[in-house]
C-alpha cells in the first residue's frame, strides 16, 4: 500500500517537474500527441482523443485505428528524430526513458512519463492523462465505466469460494520451463483478486517471479490461468500449450482440468480494457457466476 | 596453467602400475562423489518431502505430490545437471588439449552461439519445430549447434589437407561474435516478453520438466562419451604438438577430427537441454589438473565426475536459495565457481 502511494506521488512529482517548461502551452489542449506506451495510446482513444494522436509505439495494437498512425519505436528504440518531426505538443513515454524526456522538455514539449502499478495506479494514470489533455470529464467517464464493470465482477464473485490460482504470464513455448508468474503486487495480482481468485504467490512482494516446477507442485493451485498476448495462436497450438501442463498431474488445477489459456494483449497492458480482462479471468474462475440465467435474473 | 598442460611428459614417466592404480582411484573417488551428489540432490529442496510417501505404491502417481516433486521437479533436474555438467567439463578438457590453449571452453568454437541462435529464433518467431515429443526450443538449439559445427569444420578443413587448429580457433571465435550479433538483433526486434524469455534462456536452466529432453540428449552425449573414452592417450601426445604426436604413431588428423566433432556434439546436446551454462567447461578441467596432474587418462574421467557433481550441486542452489523463485543456474556456476577457482589458483602458486 505504502509502496503504491509512494509511486503515485513520484508520478505526480515527475509530472509537475517535467511539464514545468511547457507551462505556457499547458493552458491549451494538446493537439498533437505521440504515445509509445500501448496502454496510454489505448486510453487516449478511449477518452475520445484518438484524432489528436499523431504517432504511436511499435507494440501498439489497439484500437485498430492506430495502424494509420506512424510508429515511432518503443521502450528500447524510441525514434527521437521522428518524434520531433511529428511536431507533438505532448509525448507519452515510459518513466525509465529519462534521456528522451529531457530532450523533449528542452524542446518545450510536454512529457508524461508512465509507470505501471496496480489497478488503482492504472485508474490514477488515466485521471492524470485526462487532466493533461484537458479532458477531465472524459477521463472521469472512462474511470467510472471501468469501476462499474469491476464492481459488477466483484459483486458476481463475492459470495463464491475463492479458488487458489497461479497466474502465469510467460513460459517457454511447448515446455514447462522458464515460467513467469504474478507475485503479490501489480495489476495482474489486483485483477486476479478482483476476479474472485486467491493468488498462491500473494505472499511474495513482487510483480513477477520465475517459479520452479517444485513450487508449482508445492503450492497446489486449484486453477492455473495462463495469459498470452499472442491472440493469433491457432486452436491446435492452444490445445497443445494447455496439454503441456499435464506433466504435473498432482496439481489440482491439472487434475480437474482447470488450466485456462486466455489470449489477448489486454491481459498484459493495464489500460482501458483492464476491467474487460478482469471479467474474462472471472469468467474462467467462476463460469457459474456468468450463466445466462443469472444474466436474465439481474 | 600452460605448464600444467605441457607437463604431460613428466606425468607419463609414472610407472604403468602406478598409473593403473591412479586411474582406479580417480574413478572410485570422483565417481563416488558424483554418485552421492546425484543421489542426495533430489532429497534436498524447499519443500519437505517424505521418501516413504515418494515410493508409496498405494497412492496413484497422479495424486502423489511427494512423488511428483521427487520424480518430476527434482530427479530430472539432477540427471540433466549430471549429464550437462559431465559433457561440458569433458568437452572443455578435449578442446583445451586440441587447441593447446588453456582458455578454450566448450563455447569457444561457436557451437553454443549457434545453439543459442537456434533457440532465440524459435522463442521469437515461434517456428513449430517440435519433433516426436521433443519441445521446439531444444530441437532448434541442437540444430543450431550442428549448423555452427558444420560451418566451423568446413572452414577449418577447406584451405589445406588436414585440420588447421588455428583456423578452427579463429573461425570459431569469429562465428561466436557473428552469431552473438545476430542474437542481439533478433532480441532487439522481438517483443519485450519474448526478449525476456530469450535473455533468460541464455542464463541456463535445468528445470527440464520431463525426461523427454534428457532421453534425446543422451544419444549425442553417449556418442561423444564413447569417443572421449578413446581419446586420452592421443590427447596427451597431441598437447606436445602435432608433429611430435605424429612421430609417436598418432593419426593426428583423425584424432583432431574426432576430438572436435565429439566435443562439439557433447556441447550442442548440453546447451540444447540446459542453455549455455558457463564456467563448468573451464573451471572443472583446470581444477582437476591442479588435483591429479595433466595426464588425460586421469583428467578426462575425473572431469566428467566432478563436472556432474558441481553442476548438480549448483542446480540445487539455483532452485532452493530464493525459492519459490528460480535462480538462473548459469549465475550460480559463475558466482560459486569463479571465486573458488581464483582462490585455488592463488593457493596453489
Amino acid at each position: 500500500m505504502t509502496n503504491r502511494t509512494k509511486r503515485q506521488k513520484h508520478a505526480i512529482l515527475a509530472l509537475t517537474f517535467l511539464t514545468a517548461p511547457g507551462l505556457v502551452s499547458a493552458q491549451e489542449q494538446p493537439q498533437r500527441i505521440v504515445s509509445i506506451v500501448p496502454a496510454l495510446t489505448e486510453t487516449l482513444f478511449a477518452m475520445g482523443a484518438g484524432d489528436q494522436v499523431v504517432g504511436v509505439g511499435s507494440f501498439d495494437t489497439h484500437p485498430p485505428d492506430i495502424t494509420t498512425r506512424p510508429r515511432v519505436g518503443g521502450l528500447l528504440d524510441p525514434d527521437m528524430e521522428q518524434i520531433f518531426a511529428l511536431r507533438p505538443d505532448l509525448v507519452l513515454l515510459y518513466g525509465s526513458q529519462q534521456n528522451q524526456a529531457e530532450q523533449l522538455a528542452r524542446a518545450g514539449i510536454q512529457v508524461l512519463p508512465y509507470t505501471h502499478g496496480g489497478i488503482d495506479d492504472t485508474l490514477s494514470v488515466i485521471s492524470h492523462l485526462g487532466m493533461q489533455i484537458k479532458r477531465p470529464n472524459d477521463a472521469k467517464r472512462l474511470i467510472h465505466s471501468m469501476q462499474a464493470e469491476l464492481e459488477n465482477v466483484r459483486a458476481r464473485v463475492a459470495q463464491r469460494e475463492r479458488p487458489s490460482v497461479l497466474l502465469v504470464f510467460g513460459r517457454e513455448p511447448g515446455a514447462l520451463r522458464n515460467i513467469y508468474a504474478s507475485g503479490g503486487t501489480g495489476f495482474l495480482h489486483d485483477m486476479l483478486e478482483a476476479a474472485g481468485g486467491r493468488n498462491v504467490l500473494a505472499h511474495i512482494a513482487r510483480e513477477s517471479l520465475q517459479i520452479t516446477s517444485e513450487a508449482i507442485l508445492a503450492s497446489a493451485p486449484d486453477v492455473v490461468i495462463e495469459l498470452t498476448y499472442d491472440d493469433r495462436m491457432t486452436q491446435e497450438t492452444r490445445a497443445a500449450e494447455v496439454a503441456v501442463w499435464n506433466r504435473l498431474p498432482a496439481v489440482p488445477a491439472v487434475r480437474n482440468q482447470q488450466v485456462h489459456l486466455l489470449l489477448g494483449n489486454h491481459f498484459v497492458q493495464p489500460g482501458p480494457r483492464l476491467a474487460e480482462a478482469t471479467t474474462a479471468i472471472a469468467r474462467a474462475l467462476h463460469p457459474e457466476a456468468f450463466l445466462p440465467l443469472l444474466e436474465l435474473a439481474r | 596453467m600452460l605448464e600444467g598442460i605441457s607437463a604431460i611428459s613428466t606425468v607419463s614417466s609414472v610407472s604403468a602400475g602406478d598409473l593403473r592404480r591412479h586411474i582406479w582411484l580417480v574413478h572410485i573417488g570422483f565417481g563416488a562423489l558424483a554418485a552421492l551428489t546425484c543421489l542426495a540432490a533430489p532429497l534436498v529442496g524447499p519443500t519437505p518431502i517424505s521418501l516413504r510417501a515418494v515410493f508409496d505404491q498405494s497412492l496413484p502417481f497422479a495424486q502423489n505430490v511427494d512423488a511428483q516433486i521427487f520424480f518430476i521437479a527434482r530427479l530430472p533436474r539432477a540427471i540433466a545437471g549430471a549429464l550437462v555438467g559431465a559433457s561440458l567439463a569433458t568437452a572443455g578438457v578435449v578442446l583445451q588439449a586440441l587447441l593447446r590453449n588453456p582458455l578454450a571452453t566448450p563455447f569457444t568454437l561457436g557451437v553454443s552461439a549457434g545453439a543459442s541462435l537456434g533457440a532465440m529464433l524459435v522463442i521469437t518467431f515461434g517456428v513449430p519445430l517440435a519433433v516426436l515429443g521433443a519441445a521446439a526450443v531444444p530441437v532448434a538449439s541442437f540444430t543450431g549447434a550442428v549448423g555452427a559445427l558444420a560451418i566451423v569444420y568446413g572452414l577449418a578443413t577447406m584451405r589445406r589437407q588436414g585440420l588447421s587448429t588455428l583456423v578452427l580457433l579463429l573461425a570459431g571465435v569469429t562465428l561466436n561474435s557473428l552469431f552473438s550479433a545476430v542474437i542481439l538483433f533478433v532480441q532487439y526486434v522481438a517483443d519485450p516478453a519474448q526478449t525476456l524469455q530469450s535473455v533468460r534462456w541464455v542464463m541456463g536452466n535445468l528445470d527440464v520438466g520431463s525426461y523427454n529432453p534428457i532421453l534425446w540428449a543422451i544419444v549425442p552425449m553417449g556418442l561423444a562419451g564413447a569417443v572421449f573414452a578413446r581419446l586420452p592417450r592421443a590427447l596427451n601426445l597431441l598437447t606436445l604438438g602435432a608433429d611430435s604426436a605424429a612421430t609417436r604413431g598418432i593419426d593426428v588428423l583423425n584424432t583432431q577430427r574426432l576430438a572436435f566433432l565429439s566435443a562439439s556434439l557433447a556441447t550442442g546436446a548440453a546447451v540444447a537441454i540446459g542453455g549455455p551454462i558457463g564456467f563448468v567447461g573451464i573451471i572443472v578441467p583446470h581444477l582437476i589438473r591442479l588435483l591429479v596432474g595433466a595426464d588425460h587418462r586421469l583428467v578426462m574421467p575425473a572431469s566428467a565426475f566432478v563436472g556432474a557433481a558441481f553442476l548438480v550441486a549448483c542446480d540445487v542452489a539455483a532452485r532452493t536459495v530464493l525459492s519459490p523463485m528460480e535462480l538462473p543456474v548459469g549465475v550460480v556456476t559463475a558466482m560459486l565457481g569463479g571465486p573458488f577457482f581464483l582462490w585455488l589458483l592463488v593457493r596453489h602458486r
